[in-house]
């Protein structure tokens, strides 16, 4: 019940009980990921051997190779961030165009188009994996049987994750910054346009900086959701995997803390972004 | 501000050349759309529809058929694991609901300005860090060597460790655990609207809990409510990697189905003929939970 009500001992007892099991239940999987980071035993699992920097600094001498040794790891991290990066600018762009195109612009057809960008959201991550992945072949195919083209970044392979990913998370970066453009004040726009700014400058010096908020937020987000995504990913990736990909490779054979130790470098690296942004915006964050 | 002190460019500009512009504008922001949802999302489906529709009789000869769908109720697997994920994500789905609803009421109503706040950060953290982490740290917690069985033998409940991962339990953990923020969000938005006034007039009027419950609560979050649902029952139906390592060989999700006709057996017609299923059960339970909630698409997505 609400608190201008009364509320009987045992109600607020359950309560406080419920809240407090239900946030163990959040936390317990990411403190044993972090804890196990640190054991001086080859698998992840207690009991506790003592601790040790081994899973981050130990190298093939020591029998264990620490995550910063790692070289098959750290390829993939840092393919992973190259895919990232172009999620991320593909997504700002086509973002904005829509955002604009759907608060702004009147054509026939909008609403349709409205509805067709909404649509990857509802897809699961896996069919729009094998959907592009088919349909990339096909073309590819196409262009090597009609004019012998060789369209080999429609082979599985990192740009089709690209294209993948992209795919839906557009529509996330569509929905934010769309959102931002919907509250615009448009008489700020009038005023500039009367005062002689031509339709460039006021894009550049008014709308732009205005939309500074929502862009910054929908690069993390895209940033975010392109290095966690899984579903999509698995279907299109090539020979070089991502973090994700590998990570899962190595979990079903059963891994060494290493992976712990990528782990807890993914939650700090997320909560910086994560803590950045809401300082940036200082209002509350929605995924 | 008199009309003779507007620029020259904006004074002689023609009506002409201003459609044009306009046009130019127009088909500038159109095109990046266009291209992105016709190359990504439209025409992939389109050759998918064509693949499932279509069987191999020779090598590069495909004749039209509907073998693919004709295989899946043909063969007993096929289908028992389609039902078995349907049913498993509807079950995900209402433990959800379940633990979610109340954290959302102590966020919405009970915790107050920063406390408030503080307690949805809180419960925002773990969904910052990709799946593949947390789901790293229920393999830790429940596999046979793990924290869990360590601890229940530590205890004197069982005498020796007992395996806790693969078991229908622990896949439904899991997916719940992934998806309690897409049911926290619109539930916390839909309870925060309801006026406190009106549980108050409620219980002066002698209503108990349960009633006030029944007959206010429900019926104002409603929206959120099936807004919630829709999307965890999407996303539980379109899981691969909690199913998968959580439970192992037992797991039978149909997503695993769709990878294994795809990638290992390299037979696209079925694959694609399968994913055309899960892709039409997850769009009627969309239309089915807009139509029952007297939603909109638009609105729904907006939520979450």
């Amino acid at each position: 019940m609400i608190p201008s009500l009364p509320r009987p001992f045992w109600l607020r007892t359950a309560t406080a009980v419920y809240l407090i099991a239900f946030l163990a239940f959040l936390f317990l999987p990411l403190i044993v990921v972090a804890v196990f980071a640190f054991n001086d035993a080859p698998y992840p699992a207690p009991p506790w051997h003592g601790f040790t920097l081994d899973w981050f600094a130990g190298n093939a001498t020591k029998g264990r190779v620490g995550l910063f040794q790692d070289q098959e790891l750290l390829a993939s991290i840092g393919t992973s961030c190259i895919v990232a990066v172009w999620v991320t600018l593909l997504s700002l762009v086509v973002g904005t165009c829509s955002a604009f195109l759907i608060e702004r612009a009147r054509f026939p057809g909008k609403q349709l188009l409205s509805i067709f960008m909404l649509a990857p959201l509802v897809i699961p991550g896996v069919i729009l994996g094998i959907s592009i992945l088919a349909f990339a072949s096909r073309v590819a195919d196409l262009g090597e049987d009609l004019f012998s083209w060789e369209l080999d970044f429609l082979r599985p392979g990192l740009p089709l994750v690209v294209l993948g990913q992209f795919s839906f998370i557009a529509t996330i970066a569509t929905l934010t910054i769309s959102a931002r453009l919907r509250r615009f004040d448009a008489s700020l726009e009038e005023a500039a346009l009367n005062l002689g700014a031509s339709k460039f400058a006021v894009f550049m010096h008014i709308l732009l900086p205005y939309l500074r908020p929502s862009l910054l937020g929908s690069a993390a987000i895209s940033f975010l959701m392109s290095f966690a995504d899984f579903n999509t990913t698995l279907m299109l990736v090539g020979s070089d995997s991502p973090l994700t990909v590998m990570m899962y490779g190595r979990m079903r054979e059963g891994a060494t803390p290493v992976l712990n130790a990528v782990s807890l470098f993914l939650m700090l690296a997320s909560a910086v972004i994560a803590v950045s942004l809401m300082r940036g915006s200082g209002s509350r964050p929605r995924s | 501000m008199s009309e003779s002190s507007l620029p020259a460019g904006a004074a002689t500009e023609t009506p002409l050349a201003g459609r044009w512009s306009a046009r130019l504008t127009l088909g500038l922001l159109l095109a990046p759309a266009l291209l992105w949802l016709l190359a990504l999302i439209v025409l992939p489906h389109i050759d998918l529809a064509l693949l499932s529709l279509r069987e191999r009789v020779g090598p590069r000869q495909y004749v039209a058929s509907l073998a693919q769908y004709r295989t899946f109720f043909a063969e007993p697997l096929y289908w028992h694991v389609f039902v078995r994920t349907a049913v498993m994500s509807v079950f995900a789905t209402l433990l959800t609901l379940l633990l979610a609803f109340p954290i959302a009421w102590i966020i919405a109503k009970l915790a107050r300005g920063r406390a408030a706040s503080l307690l949805f950060i809180l419960c925002l953290i773990p969904f910052w860090v990709s799946e593949t982490v947390r789901t790293l740290g229920w393999m830790i917690l429940l596999r046979e060597s793990g924290v869990l069985p360590g601890l229940l033998m530590k205890l004197g409940l069982t005498s020796v460790p007992v395996e806790l991962l693969y078991h229908d339990a622990t896949i439904l953990v899991g997916l719940v655990y992934t998806s309690l923020l897409f049911m926290l969000v619109p539930l916390i938005s839909s309870l925060e609207s309801l006026d406190n006034s009106l549980i108050e007039a409620a219980y002066d009027l002698g209503a108990n809990g349960f009633a006030v419950l029944r007959t206010i609560v429900i019926p104002h979050a409603a929206p959120g409510i099936t807004a919630g649902c829709i999307v965890v029952f999407m996303l539980t139906l379109g899981n691969y990697l909690t199913p998968t390592l959580l439970g192992g060989k037992n797991s039978q999700w149909f997503t695993e189905q769709i990878y294994t006709q795809f990638i290992t057996r390299f037979n696209w017609e079925q694959g694609a003929a399968f994913g055309f299923l899960l892709l039409g059960l997850s769009t009627a339970i969309v239309i089915v939970g807009l139509r029952l909630s007297g939603q909109r698409f638009g609105e729904v997505m907006r939520r979450t």
